[in-house]
């Protein structure tokens, strides 16, 4: 490992060229569960005008490549995603893509901060509660950990909004900003933070369950390995030897399981920001699915899977990262 | 991780005469495992509420039944409360467990289904058939599955037999990654390689020799798939997107929530409900997954 660098470049260069056909995949089923769907743009244009005689339909359809064949069509729609046009939404009267990128920082800042909070604190109180294994404490964050993996993200919402907001009256019900105070600087990032508290509680808690199960699992299996004893025989204790040696190892399969549920938290948006009233791409999806703006949700579909498919390269990255006995190759 | 078991199982022969005693045994172990009781009882009071809906609260749980918006243990008739449509709370618990479980079991029958069929086919034959079927696997994972979810829905309907087989497609990726590994790891096995030299079917090795040995992991997997499928369900329903012809907990949630203020009950007890179903399912998981691998640390 002397040239620590190279390695690395193309191992992601690797995993980037690996995600390529996965990603052709997704673009070939949407493609595919939209020619599924019933009705096509020009009925769509043809309803909303009322009704138009079959020729002009035949012209419109014509107009739209509607009248090729399906591999062509399959084509055609292969070579605009590649330039990132994801066509027009008749819902919002723009350019797909304007609308997405309207929508996404929303959705990331939610999906970030949501496990961060997952991840320290169900990491934190899964290594407390092998710490200390079958403990009242332990049985104690076990049980809530349960709890917590069975309520339903909304059910969760709700009490939240109904506890902080309804009851209490200390948080903002929903949206991003409080509307027409235009806030500026730093006013602004703490009004966002407040708006986001309680979409962030609720998308969190039940990956902080998953994360916090795993973790103590995976502490007591390291605290049971050879190097451990060896440590602790060399005279590392309490937090050098949690922190150092146990900890680093036992983030492994935390790190992957990140990895791995990102999707989920990514669907799990849709009803968080629905919710909430949080203008992201996961309330779009809903609005899209009620109004059938059909390119629209497709431009998610694809949106979301090339977000997914960055995040697990960024996992592996990091799991390499942790864990140096994994070859870059 | 599951000799002791696995032994027993492949023995074609004495199989039979050993199921009750395997099954004795099995439970024994289960029920070392209070936590897991206590999920057996909470499964078998909601399969008791789905079964005797009818008894119970007879008649159509989305009809008019008393005044709208009574609180719980105000009226003998409507002992649960009302919603503000005058529906029965109470009615609409009941038939809602029915609803629940019966999108629960088979959403997970088909998910496990296309699971164990795409693994299975991958695991045994490997390769570029395994290659292919990988990149299958890893599309479905890499879409968020709430957003194909709601896409199958909008673009096939909403009604209750497209719901459960969409869930049942958003859902089969992670038993077929599960059964795929235990394929790998088992047809190298001597058994394996006997039953291929005795002229055995590609077929009939899949599915009577490996697939046994192959699927504890995936009935406790089952469980949480099962617990997810209801959440889905729910979820659905709340945002308005299930099927309205029957009473759903998460559409009572849902329509709960424009009377929270006043009337919390009527979206708190559905909200329970759930709960308690999904935690029923995790703490049974918790306890066939102890009694089917007990060698397997805690």
């Amino acid at each position: 490992m002397s040239l620590p660098v190279p390695p690395l470049l193309t191992y992601t260069v690797r995993r980037v060229v690996q995600a390529i056909p996965i990603i052709i995949l997704i673009m070939v089923g949407s493609f595919l569960l939209i020619k599924l769907a019933p009705g096509d743009t020009v009925d769509a244009l043809v309803g909303d005008m009322g009704g138009a005689d079959p020729a002009f339909v035949a012209r419109l359809r014509a107009e739209y490549g509607l009248d090729e064949s399906v591999m062509v069509q399959l084509w055609r729609y292969m070579l605009k995603l590649a330039q990132f046009d994801f066509g027009w939404s008749y819902v919002y009267e723009q350019p797909v893509i304007t609308v997405l990128m309207s929508r996404l920082g929303n959705t990331m800042l939610l999906m970030v901060s949501s496990l961060m909070v997952a991840f320290t604190f169900g990491v934190t109180l899964g290594a407390i509660a092998a710490k200390r294994a079958y403990s009242w404490t332990d049985n104690m964050i076990s049980t809530l950990g349960l709890v917590f993996y069975a309520m339903p993200s909304f059910f969760l919402s709700l009490l939240l909004i109904l506890i902080f907001s309804v009851k209490l009256g200390w948080l903002p019900v929903g949206g991003i900003r409080t509307i027409g105070a235009f806030k500026t600087g730093w006013a602004d990032v703490a009004d966002v933070a407040r708006h986001l508290v309680m979409p962030t509680a609720a998308l969190s808690l039940i990956y902080l369950a998953f994360y916090m199960r795993l973790m103590r699992t995976s502490v007591l299996e390291v605290m049971d390995l050879d190097f451990v004893r060896t440590a602790r025989a060399k005279g590392a204790g309490g937090a050098r030897l949690m922190f150092h040696h146990v900890m680093r190892n036992a983030l492994l399969p935390v790190v992957t399981l990140l990895g791995l549920q990102f999707s989920t938290v990514l669907g799990g948006s849709v009803i968080i920001e629905t919710i909430f009233s949080l203008p992201g791409i996961g309330q779009l999806a809903y609005t899209s699915v009620v109004k059938r703006d059909l390119n629209t949700l497709m431009g998610i579909i694809a949106i979301s899977s090339i977000i997914v498919v960055i995040v697990n390269v960024v996992t592996d990255l990091v799991y390499a990262w942790l864990d140096p006995r994994i070859e870059l190759k | 991780m599951t000799i002791p078991d696995t032994s027993v199982a492949s023995d074609s022969l004495p199989d039979i005469n050993l199921m009750p005693a395997r099954s004795l045994v099995l439970w024994r172990r289960f029920r070392r495992n209070r936590a897991a009781l206590l999920g057996l009882v909470l499964f078998v009071i909601v399969v008791l509420m789905a079964a005797l809906a009818d008894v119970v609260t007879p008649g159509d749980p989305l009809r008019n039944a008393g005044p709208p918006l009574t609180a719980p243990l105000v009226l003998a008739a409507n002992p649960l409360g009302t919603d503000q449509l005058g529906r029965d709370i109470m009615a609409g618990i009941f038939h809602g467990a029915r609803i629940s479980l019966i999108i629960g079991v088979v959403a997970t029958l088909i998910s496990i289904a296309i699971g164990v069929v795409i693994g299975a086919v991958a695991g045994y034959f490997g390769g570029k058939v395994d290659g292919a079927l990988m990149r299958v696997t890893e599309a479905f994972q890499t879409i968020p599955s709430f957003v194909l979810l709601l896409t199958l829905v909008a673009i096939f309907g909403s009604s209750i037999q497209n719901i459960v087989i969409a869930i049942g497609i958003v859902s089969w990726t992670a038993p077929a990654r599960m059964v795929r590994a235990e394929f790998m790891s088992l047809r190298k096995r001597e058994f394996v390689d006997a039953a291929r030299n005795l002229g055995v079917s590609d077929v009939a090795i899949i599915f009577r020799e490996i697939l046994p040995n192959a699927l504890p992991p995936v009935i406790v997997f089952a469980s949480v798939v099962m617990a997810t499928s209801i959440l889905m369900e729910s979820a659905l329903a709340f945002l308005g997107l299930g099927d309205p012809n029957y009473a759903s907990w998460g559409n009572m949630i849902g329509q709960g929530r424009s009377v929270l203020r006043t009337a919390w009950f009527c979206s708190v007890i559905p909200g329970v409900a759930i709960l308690l179903t999904v935690l029923s399912f995790s703490l049974m998981g918790e306890g066939l997954n102890d009694a089917l691998n007990p060698r397997q640390k805690k």
